[in-house]
């Protein structure tokens, strides 16, 4: 039998709408992802491909692996990416100078050969089945037939994969962990610094902020004993803000008792 | 609806993902088009998997999503050492070899 397409088999309308509705906008996604700009843009769009991609999964009774790649991907690994955006900068934006002069075209024409060849080779290829669906397979639920899979035939590779994801999370421990140049200042090391600073007036702490009848917080001076507001009682950041408050409003008159 | 265009935008997802890690400069970005490719494979995986009335296909493609969160990880782990090390992010700076 000669088929000049991939023919396996029909489904229902209902899946036959979703599919076109949403696979334009996965592939149209996929290429914003290529054109845009920014990598934040970018990330954003391979998330919405990835939700789309978890709805095909779905409608083709893949239930589990529907919601895992959500989880896994929307979920885990795009927070990763743009955590990652995050700490090297958002506004890290592509260079648009060619390094090697000429590769872009050469490699978008290799890409597109690449897909050209993929396509025309599915347009060509004859499974020579018809399609069973899962039907059969899911009788007793998705969860349970891949569990069922999962322990049995694949169990050897599933304990390699355990071995993988240990050492994949000891590698980004290693790869990301950084020894800070210079040593943390301990509790005993700021004690003997204010022994040994400049004053040793300030060696029990620095005076707490005016508390007065009227105006109680940081931003007042406290007094001296000779009646003068004393700088060090204020944080030196609202200092510089200039956002202290003089303390000589809310000073109690003392009023001279007469004497009978 | 043919069964066979699941397949079909796989290839093409698969195609837009090689294209972009072949142009774009941004290393994250690379690596973005990269899960794109490992996603468009795990479509393949689910589609031959209804297909041929079997579950292999979803656990292959369960396994591809385990390697490609490790991948991920490390991946990501390297760009942040490189960025540390050179301040950039971009795949054409990362050149010692070369001189």
């Amino acid at each position: 039998m000669d088929s000049l397409a991939l023919e396996v088999g029909r489904t229902l309308a209902p899946e036959a709408i979703m599919f076109w509705i949403l696979a334009p906008l996965a592939v149209a996604a996929a290429l914003g992802m290529l054109l845009v700009k920014k990598a934040v843009h970018s990330a954003l769009l391979l998330a919405w491909v990835m939700i789309t991609l978890a709805i095909f999964y779905i409608a083709q009774d893949a239930l589990f692996l529907g919601i895992v790649q959500i989880i896994v991907y929307t979920g885990a690994v795009m927070m990763l990416f743009l955590f990652i955006l995050m700490l090297v900068g958002v506004d890290s934006s592509d260079s648009l100078v060619e390094s090697i002069r000429g590769q872009r075209p050469v490699a978008i024409i290799a890409a597109l050969g690449l897909g050209g060849l993929l396509l025309s080779l599915l347009g060509r290829a004859n499974l020579g089945v018809e399609a069973i669906g899962l039907q059969d397979a899911n009788s007793n639920g998705n969860v349970q037939g891949i569990a069922q899979e999962l322990f049995t035939n694949y169990v050897w590779a599933f304990e390699v994969v355990s071995a993988l994801l240990i050492t994949a999370a000891l590698g980004a421990m290693v790869l990301a962990h950084s020894t800070s140049s210079k040593s943390r200042t301990a509790q005993r090391d700021q004690s003997i610094a204010r022994f040994r600073g400049a004053s040793i007036a300030t060696a029990a702490g620095l005076p707490g902020s005016g508390v007065y009848a009227l105006h109680n917080a940081v931003d007042v001076p406290a007094l001296l004993p000779d009646g003068s507001p004393a700088p060090t009682s204020i944080s030196a950041t609202l200092d510089a803000r200039g956002d202290m408050l003089s303390s000589k409003p809310f000073e109690l008159e003392v009023k001279e008792v007469e004497e009978d | 609806m043919d069964i066979a265009n699941y397949i079909y935008l796989s290839a093409l997802l698969f195609t837009i993902g090689a294209i972009g890690v072949v142009v774009r400069r941004n290393a994250i970005v690379v690596f973005m088009c990269v899960e794109l490719m490992l996603n468009a494979a795990n479509l393949a995986f689910v589609t031959f998997s209804r297909v041929h009335g079997n579950l292999s296909g979803q656990v292959a493609s369960f396994f591809t999503m385990v390697v490609a969160a490790c991948e991920v990880v490390v991946g990501l782990a390297i760009i942040v050492t490189i960025y540390r090390s050179r301040r950039s992010t971009s795949v054409d700076d990362a050149s010692l070899l070369k001189r």
